[in-house]
């Protein structure tokens, strides 16, 4: 028995040396894209209080194709992404949902987009980052283009600008709405 | 050609570092004392071979030879000679050999410092050293060989990444590796004394030094690279939990405990398998930590290499190096009797406690750095998590608590068996000086940030936990004033170690504390002219200049920092433009005061000379460098203590410090 007890960290050892080597097969650049083609994970989130009653589930996603902005009021990036989302907004292009995520205090939210304008149809908060998680959010601002099944079609990384829009957003919308027109 | 001469020197020290593995071995088995005596020229001539190895890449980067694969991909004819220097080892084929060399250099110090080792043991530790070598050259030539010619060379280099060009990247791994590496003599002491099969007060001697060097060093390089994180990553923080910091923190929380562990071993004759354990557990940790960096296994804001490939390598060398060691463990460890028993409450029983928390601690660290990756292995790469700060602190801190609380304690404590009541009542002053920082922090703080207080409070009680161990060595009004002075300046080196150990973490913890806790920032855009106010201080924006540096576009923006109408400080904080790269850095400009550093940071332009800025005010947080310094400090003062020369003989002193200890 004495014996035992001294071979525990060998074993202990070999069991996370497996785990390492099971790791090392799967890519960790595959992050990012992980959830394409994927459907959203369920959550359903508060309101910003203050700013609507209505919360923000998976399920309000359904049925059309959306944009789904991660962003937060201590994030720089997302300033600076902002106008142009309110650019989206004025053209009515497609409806954007915010997830405003990781505020420390929860009127934070709230003063941000009164202070800048608020593009989003719906937004949730998710304090805990629970949702930015089952999304495999790494930081903000990123934003999902959602197909009207409530399936991720696309994922971008960064601030949203013309050059984004132009190259990657639009055409995945031009072409799902295509794809429901042939339907 | 130089470059050819290089690869010709890696080649030849693989095979010295074959010969220093295998001979010297053999030789104390079948008593053959030349074959033992070879072990000391051998590392001699190992070094003197990767010295040369390295002196040609580092010619190549200076000469800016970009038919060297690894110089044109990671170098750039227009960067400042510093960073062409320091760019040798901030790419993973040059930091390899940066490893390789520090390993030779700590193998060249056994055999020149180990001259007083009993010769078997000597030569057993150097081919054990050869042995991580062989290892590490063969991996070094065949997957990540810094010699490859690229034809046809490129006219200039791709760059380094913009954000490693800086001062505190310069030194910062050379220190990390050297804590790593360093930690590799406790382990190979550990595996010699494990086919040795006995462990005695003079191998805790003989090991203790070459701990408190790698941990010594460990130290310096995690604190340099918290300070590096500090002022360029530009977020206002220090620490992160990022795996690579993760990564450089576990054999430090492990390192700890072996100097506490070994402690015992060398005073007491206990707990020998126990520090044996943490001897190899320490390197095995340094090894991981080298690993999850540079396979990619794990993403992070560090992280330059991601080849699995690499990684499939590195992880047969883990299980070569750190499974071989625990199955000689699993096998010899019972044999080493521990014949010293103690009570609980004892200065043992203390260490022990701390070993525990320690392990503990860096348990939980290797499981929130893990995680994520056990997760995506169960659920075959389907599902991704993050485990980030609130995980870690969570965990952490009540380990922590505990821990520092008996910290004050445990030096109070007598060998064999202390009588804690009279600990706790020499503690009373430092209780009640504490319970009223507590009650001071809250409210001047007014309550918020609870664990804030409660952190404050703990670094006063170690603090005065300290100064009472001093009081009572040297029985400060017990005696007459002119003996207190005469004990205090006979008070040992290697005791000094331990109280600026102690008092060092302290510090770091006043200024860990004061910065997580009433840390207040601001982000806003702002034109020239406009002003932010942060815990009272008034950053008046005057506005941005743009221009061009060596090999960089800036962007520097000036803030007239004021409270209450004066004015305390001009700040120019930097937004850089590395075109080689197109990759931007931030560099904050810092005011460091006593009580806090004012930090800004510009971003990028909004209209006109309105720019988005980042002004923070984080309290305290000069006192987690000092403690930083004070804890290395404490560590040269202990090395420089006659006890601890390597393998000296047990002298007059000792017996001295024993007959102060008694009185």
């Amino acid at each position: 028995m004495r014996r035992v007890k001294f071979a525990i960290p060998f074993c202990v050892f070999i069991i996370i040396g497996l785990y390492l080597g099971t790791g090392l097969k799967n890519d960790p650049r595959k992050m990012p894209v992980m959830l394409q083609g994927e459907k959203i994970p369920e959550f359903s989130l508060n309101p910003i209080p203050g700013r609507d009653e209505k919360g923000f589930a998976n399920t309000d996603l359904i049925g059309s194709i959306s944009l789904l902005n991660f962003w937060g009021s201590w994030c720089v990036s997302c300033k600076l992404e902002h106008p142009f989302l309110m650019k989206i907004k004025a053209a009515g292009l497609v409806p954007i949902n915010g997830i405003d995520w990781r505020e420390k205090i929860p009127s934070a939210g709230l003063q941000w987009l009164q202070k800048f304008g608020d593009p989003y149809e719906m937004v949730g908060i998710d304090p805990q980052s629970k949702t930015a998680i089952a999304f495999g959010v790494t930081g903000a601002p990123e934003t999902f283009v959602i197909d009207y099944d409530g399936v991720i079609r696309l994922k971008h990384t960064g601030p949203l600008n013309q050059a984004v829009w132009d190259e990657t957003i639009f055409p995945t919308i031009l072409m799902l709405k295509k794809e429901k027109l042939h339907e | 050609m130089i470059i050819e001469l290089g690869h010709f020197a890696l080649v030849l020290a693989l095979l010295v570092s074959v010969v220093q593995a295998l001979v010297p071995m053999q030789g104390t088995f079948a008593r053959l004392p030349s074959w033992v005596a070879l072990a000391g020229p051998a590392a001699i001539a190992q070094l003197l071979m990767v010295a040369i190895a390295f002196g040609c890449l580092t010619h190549a980067y200076v000469n800016s030879d970009f038919s060297v694969l690894n110089v044109a991909q990671n170098s750039h004819s227009a960067k400042p000679l510093i960073y062409k220097i320091t760019g040798v080892w901030a790419n993973h084929e040059g930091s390899m050999l940066l490893w390789v060399l520090i390993l030779a250099f700590f193998g060249l110090a056994i055999a020149l410092f180990g001259r007083n080792l009993p010769p078997n043991l000597r030569a057993r530790v150097l081919s054990i050293q050869a042995l991580i070598a062989v290892g590490f050259y063969i991996f070094i030539l065949f997957s990540s060989n810094p010699f490859e010619r690229i034809y046809p060379a490129p006219a200039d280099g791709n760059g380094m990444n913009p954000l490693l060009q800086d001062p505190g990247v310069a030194i910062h791994p050379p220190f990390l590796y050297l804590g790593y590496v360093g930690f590799s003599v406790a382990f190979s002491f550990a595996v010699a004394a494990l086919i040795e099969g006995r462990v005695d007060a003079a191998w805790a001697r003989w090991v203790r030094p070459w701990t408190m060097t790698a941990w010594a060093f460990l130290t310096a390089g995690i604190g340099l690279g918290s300070w590096w994180a500090y002022y360029e990553l530009g977020w206002g923080g220090f620490w992160f939990w990022d795996p690579v910091e993760n990564a450089s923190f576990m054999p430090w929380l492990v390192g700890t405990a072996l100097l506490h562990s070994s402690s015992v071993v060398e005073k007491r004759d206990a707990l020998k398998a126990w520090t044996i354990l943490l001897a190899i557990i320490a390197f095995s940790f340094s090894l991981l930590g080298t690993f999850l960096v540079r396979s990619g296994i794990l993403t992070s804001v560090h992280a330059f290499a991601t080849d699995p490939e690499r990684g499939i390598f590195i992880l047969a060398l883990l299980f070569f190096i750190i499974g071989g060691a625990f199955l000689l463990y699993a096998i010899r460890a019972p044999m080493l009797k521990s014949p010293n028993l103690f009570q609980p409450i004892s200065r043992e029983g203390g260490l022990l406690l701390n070993n525990l928390l320690m392990t503990t601690s860096a348990a939980t660290v290797l499981v929130g750095t893990l995680y994520p990756l056990l997760v995506d292995a169960i659920s075959n790469g389907e599902e991704k998590i993050s485990v980030g700060a609130p995980f870690f602190n969570a965990v952490f801190i009540p380990l922590m608590i505990p821990l520092v609380f008996v910290m004050a304690v445990g030096p109070l404590l007598a060998w064999k068996r202390g009588d804690l009541g009279w600990a706790l009542r020499k503690l009373v002053f430092a209780g009640v000086i504490s319970i009223l920082s507590i009650l001071l922090c809250w409210w001047w703080r007014s309550g918020n940030a609870p664990w804030g207080t409660v952190g404050i409070g703990l670094a006063v009680w170690l603090i005065f936990g300290v100064i009472t161990e001093v009081a009572q060595k040297i029985k400060l009004f017990r005696s007459s004033p002119a003996e207190a002075i005469r004990r205090f300046f006979n008070i040992s080196l290697s005791s000094w170690g331990m109280i600026l150990g102690h008092l060092g973490l302290a510090l770091a913890i006043v200024g860990i504390t004061g910065a997580g806790a009433w840390k207040s920032e601001s982000i806003q855009v702002l034109a020239p002219g406009e002003s932010a106010t942060v815990s009272g201080y008034k950053f008046i924006f005057q506005g941005a200049i743009e221009g061009v540096g060596p090999n960089y576009r800036y962007t520097q923006g000036r803030f007239i920092v004021t409270r209450n109408k004066e004015v305390i400080s001009i700040l120019n904080p930097e937004k850089r433009y590395y075109p080689v790269r197109s990759m931007p850095t931030t560099e904050a400009a810092i005011h460091t005061m006593v009580s806090g550093d004012l930090y800004a940071v510009i971003g990028d332009r909004k209209d006109d000379d309105a720019y988005v800025t980042r002004l923070y005010f984080n309290p305290l947080v000069v006192w987690i460098w000092t403690g930083i310094l004070i804890m290395v400090l404490g560590a040269v003062l202990s090395l420089t203590d006659r006890r601890y020369r390597i393998g000296a003989p047990v002298k007059r002193r000792k017996q001295k410090s024993i007959a102060l200890a008694k009185a």
